[in-house]
């Protein structure tokens, strides 16, 4: 059972991504959009949390959310994809399901 | 010029495009800055997000309003205020925001920053003086 869970919050206004990550199985897929992406980049204050994760679950950010809030791929977490929208019907289309953290 | 100048403070604590609060709120500054009173932007937490530079929508769909934020020095909006300690959660820094001038025509339109950093401290203080505080 391999599951992709989306967020799509701030980690800084909503526990979304704590919890999603607190919650993700190993070899679950994370993917990072809207104002989501903000917990993919490097130096933050939830970064260390995201890091801790990435040991475990695969993290995707939509390039397309990044790039509309000012941000190159080149501040991400080390380990981190970026995916585009068509990425992202394919990570939905192989997962067995689809969880939103909202 | 009224007879009562009032402090108004637009505080902006949401990241752009997610939510609409980010663009409502450049929209009711720029209405308001046609009524002479004493206006100051301050963006906290997520807001800080609102300045970053460099934003490209066309992949999302959406307006890029950030252009906009350029343009507050000729509205003589010339008060903005960044917290220090919300960039430095994020990672962030004056470098990754736009650089925001006015043109003081009392200095022969000598080109000013509009942006100022201050300390967590001075923005609670910023909120006390104001007697106005607009939440987005």
């Amino acid at each position: 059972m391999s599951k992709l869970h989306t967020v799509n919050k701030s980690p800084f206004e909503k526990s979304s991504l704590e919890s999603c990550l607190a919650h993700a199985s190993d070899g679950a897929a994370v993917l990072l959009f809207e104002d989501g992406i903000y917990g993919g980049l490097r130096g933050t204050a939830a970064a260390e949390t995201v890091e801790r994760a990435l040991a475990s679950v695969k993290v995707y950010v939509l390039g397309e959310d990044l790039k509309a809030r000012g941000f190159g791929e080149d501040r991400l977490l080390n380990g981190i994809s970026v995916v585009d929208y068509g990425g992202f019907v394919d990570l939905a289309a192989q997962a067995d399901a689809v969880q939103a953290w909202l | 010029m009224s007879a009562t100048v009032k402090k108004f403070l637009y505080l902006n604590r949401k990241a752009p495009y997610g939510t609409i609060y980010a663009w409502e709120s450049l929209e009711v500054v720029l209405i308001g800055a046609a009524f002479d009173q004493d206006v100051s932007l301050a963006f906290v937490d997520d807001g800080v997000y609102q300045l970053t530079k460099g934003q490209e929508t066309a992949g999302i769909g959406m307006k890029n309003f950030s252009p906009t934020y350029a343009a507050l020095g000729d509205y003589e909006v010339t008060k903005i205020f960044v917290e220090q300690e919300s960039l430095q959660e994020r990672g962030l820094s004056l470098d990754d925001l736009q650089h925001l001038v006015w043109e003081d025509e009392d200095e022969d339109y000598a080109e000013k920053d509009s942006i100022a950093l201050v300390s967590r401290a001075e923005m609670a203080a910023l909120m006390d003086e104001s007697d106005v505080v607009f939440s987005f």
